[in-house]
């Protein structure tokens, strides 16, 4: 087998991944780890320019709070996020990253990135909280800006192409991380003072609607496969809101958006009888507690009534873009010259819209001779996916920040800096960190930033490089590149590279992993629905794939990466499964529905689920947490 | 086949010391056939039809098929994308044409200063950020105990 170099950097502060909220970290820590001489280094498996979630650019900045103008407080905010997740929310970690994401976004702006105005130079609002954007190049723009903090300060290096695996620890401290280049036989150790985990959320974990040519076409990229949750699970870390997965509503097939089409066009949607959702089920909403009364209606619910139409055999679901835009013109209609005009400026957002974020919806469009001022989209609801920083909640259970406690939360809220997870120097934002949603990019990229000025401070307060333990490490690096070395001994063994008893090639082993969720756990085609024994099904048949994790094949470095990707989502998976075990009510139908427990249960479950793997000796542990309001 | 490559344009990013669609796909999907020196996909299922290969390709060579299992065919959507610029043209299965040009940047590449010009008040201790209070727009940063 070919021989692995092994390189060894040493650095202050480790930012594991490139996207959002490592940008943001960036920026931060280039400027406090400058005035104290330390050294910050980041490590992103794709080029910076264009990695993560925002890697094809958007159309939206989804978290703008506008305090300076009054119109909005934290506190709408944080009621905002509560209410949408079902009364389930870490309110002090909500308001932290709440109070800082204007300034993310006035920064967005100076560095370049083109926010749409009206007359008066204001921000064009999509919805309360949305603003439009012109962000082909947002990543490209938000990297730039965090490269050239890190390199331009002199404070920083980056590393790019090397996928990170797993945590190495120094007792219950973090020590740093392991990984790979995937463009030449290197083996990295990263040893650091602390640690700031951002490498995304995690798709594929569920089978897409599309098994072919379009496996790839999720609505979350293909390329974010639970290395945060991964990587925290491993460290020890305490998890919370595993059983939070989100499931987006988008236009069907490409799974372009519709937060355009609901909230700027006002766009309704009907199903096959011309009846909406929306007006005729709304009774149903009285049996979600409190949270069926609120507005917006929360994200699970809306979807929910959706789904009921279609498990009635009212589908499909049209988003009505002809009528939306017809009733917007003709507000110009008297004036033939301003009606043209409306009408091509409408075509034309309506078309940035994919552009800018989903261009496979309007390659869909144009395949099927879909004019949208002319004729109605299908919609549908996604497969699950696990994404903190949208409308999901799922990630590490981290300390908020001093001054947002209150006597009540600080027990359980606050254990010293703003987003350290329970592991010491363990660090996480974005889709890492739980509990906290609808931070989106400028939220994401906000707690970055707020994550990284407590990790310098940790760092300035802990200031020792931990110890690492070489044969520990030696025993990560067999493990890791173990995949390659069981396909070099048996891919002589038959005459199909494929097909060979002695290992299983990640993309089957991805299949097995999303055939068992997808059945079990709530996935399409099992309606989203799960009960006890179906769970316990699914532990079972993920107890077997994990034993054949150590039977993973790669035929080269792309493969390796393929491999412990799915490791790394089969991790995610089990977080899963074992909290939605855990929590024996249905708190977010549209995201699942536990059938065996049918109904809202506030008594007893209007609290955080979280789970805890122990590293040492390989056992769950599932806690019941409190929720507390700080306003 | 999402991404796809034109052999005839292709001529495997000779002048660079890589291959640009290889250094840009965030999935790791675009390689080099040393032999033909062509590009290639090398897993069509893994690929998000996110155009940064298309966008970033010196001789435009590469194009996208939309995904067979579901898309009918005879579309193309195609990307021009300048500094501050880009223009898509869209082609429908029907022939019909529309063109479409969005602003992508207001700066010059490169430019982006991490603090875009607003002052630092905060210390390490502070709960202002970096740039902050400055650029909230407000006086002081939120907290609770006031
Ligand atoms: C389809 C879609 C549409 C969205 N629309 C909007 C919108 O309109 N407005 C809005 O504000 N927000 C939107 N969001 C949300 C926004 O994109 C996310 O909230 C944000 O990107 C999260 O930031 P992050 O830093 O946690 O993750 P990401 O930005 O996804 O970054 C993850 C980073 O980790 C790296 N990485 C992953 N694994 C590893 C590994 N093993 N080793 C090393 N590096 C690794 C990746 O390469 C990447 O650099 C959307 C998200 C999606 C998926
Ligand atoms: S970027 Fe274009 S020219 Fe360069 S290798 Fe790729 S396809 Fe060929
Ligand atoms: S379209 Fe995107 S995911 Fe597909 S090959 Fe090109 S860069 Fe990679």
């Amino acid at each position: 087998m070919a021989n692995f170099e092994n390189v060894v950097v040493e650095t202050d502060l480790l930012i594991l991944g490139g996207g959002m909220s490592a940008c943001g970290a960036s920026v931060e820590a280039a400027y406090w780890a400058k005035q104290n001489g330390l050294k910050v280094t980041l490590v992103d498996k794709a080029a910076m320019d264009r990695s993560g979630a925002v890697a094809m650019g958007l159309s939206a900045i989804n978290q703008y709070v506008g305090l300076k103008d009054g119109k909005n407080s934290v506190k709408d905010y944080v009621d905002y996020v509560r209410n949408d997740l079902m009364g389930v929310t870490r309110e002090d970690l909500v308001a932290n990253i709440a109070r800082h994401v204007d300034s993310t976004v006035h920064l967005f702006e100076k560095w370049g990135l083109p926010i749409w105005k009206d007359e008066q130079g204001s921000y064009v609002h999509e919805g309360r909280w949305q603003l439009m954007i012109n962000g082909e190049s947002y990543k490209v723009i938000v990297a730039e800006a965090a490269k050239n903090a890190l390199l331009q300060s002199g404070v920083g290096q980056i590393f790019e192409r090397i996928f990170i695996v797993g945590p190495i620890l120094d007792g219950d401290r973090i020590a740093g991380a392991v990984g790979f280049s995937v463009r030449e036989n290197k083996f990295y150790t990263f040893k650091a003072k602390a640690v700031l985990t951002s490498m995304g959320g995690a798709v594929h974990v569920f089978k897409p609607r599309s098994a072919g040519e379009g496996l790839g076409r999720a609505w979350y990229p293909p390329w974010n496969s639970g290395s945060s949750a991964y990587f925290t699970l491993k460290a020890g870390a305490e998890m919370t809101c595993q059983e939070v997965r989100f499931i987006p509503v988008r236009f069907k097939d490409a799974y372009g958006p519709v937060g355009a089409w609901f909230l700027l066009f006002k766009s309704r949607a009907t199903n096959a009888m011309g009846g909406e959702y929306m007006v005729e089920r709304k009774s149903e909403l009285e049996n979600w507690g409190p949270y069926g009364r609120v507005k917006p209606i929360p994200a699970n619910l809306r979807n929910y009534l959706g789904m009921l139409d279609v498990m009635e055999g009212k589908g499909p679901i049209f988003m009505r873009t002809e009528e939306a835009i017809q009733k917007i013109a003709n507000e110009y209609k008297d004036d033939e010259k301003a009606y043209k005009k409306k009408m091509k400026e409408l075509e034309s957002e309506a078309w940035e819209d994919f552009l800018d974020m989903t261009i496979s919806q309007a390659i869909l469009w144009a395949a099927s001779n879909v004019q949208p001022e002319e004729k109605s989209s299908e919609i549908a609801a996604a497969e699950p996916y696990f994404i903190g920083s949208h409308s999901g909640a799922s990630g590490a259970w981290v300390s908020g920040p001093a001054d947002l406690q209150t006597a009540g939360t600080k027990n359980d809220y606050f254990w010293g800096y703003d987003n350290m997870s329970t592991v010491k120097g363990l660090f996480c934002a974005g889709d890492a960190s739980g509990a906290s949603s609808h931070k989106f990019s400028s939220g994401s990229h906000a707690e970055g930033r707020i994550a990284a000025k407590a990790a310098v401070k940790f760092i300035l307060e802990n200031n020792t490089m931990p110890k690492v333990d070489q044969a520990a490490v030696d025993t990560l690096k067999a493990e890791i590149l173990k995949p390659m070395e069981t396909y070099e001994a048996f891919k002589n063994a038959t005459t199909d590279a494929e097909v060979n008893p002695n290992y299983i090639k990640p993309k089957m082993f991805m299949f097995r992993l999303q055939k068992i969720m997808d059945e079990y756990a709530g996935g399409v085609t099992s309606n989203f629905t799960v009960n006890k024994a179906q769970l316990e099904r699914a532990l079972e048949l993920l107890g077997l794939l994990k034993e054949d994790s150590e039977k993973l094949g790669a035929s080269n470095l792309h493969e390796l990466m393929r491999c412990w990707e799915n490791v790394q989502r089969m991790w995610q998976a089990e977080a899963h499964v074992r909290t939605m075990l855990f929590r024996e009510e249905t708190r977010w139908p549209g995201y699942y529905l536990r059938a065996d427990k049918p109904k809202i249960d506030e008594q007893n479950w209007l609290c955080f689920a979280n789970c805890k793997y122990d590293p040492k000796n390989g056992n769950w542990e599932m806690i019941k947490r409190p929720i507390h309001h700080i306003f | 086949m999402p991404s796809y490559v034109n052999p005839e344009k292709c001529d495997g990013c000779k002048a660079l010391d890589k291959t640009a669609c290889q250094y840009i796909c965030p999935n790791d999907l675009m390689v080099l056939d040393k032999e033909k020196m062509k590009a290639f996909n090398q897993d069509v299922m893994m690929c998000w039809e996110c155009y940064n290969c298309v966008k970033i390709c010196p001789t435009q060579a590469i194009e996208i098929r939309g995904y067979a299992d579901f898309v009918p065919m005879g579309a193309q959507v195609t990307p021009l994308r300048s500094t501050d610029s880009i223009m898509w043209t869209v082609k429908f299965r029907n022939g019909m044409l529309k063109r479409f040009k969005f602003p992508i940047r207001t700066t010059a590449e490169g430019s982006a200063a991490p603090g875009g010009g607003f002052e630092t008040k905060g210390d390490i201790n502070s709960t202002a950020l970096f740039t902050e209070p400055a650029s909230t727009g407000m006086a002081e940063v939120f907290t609770l105990n006031k």
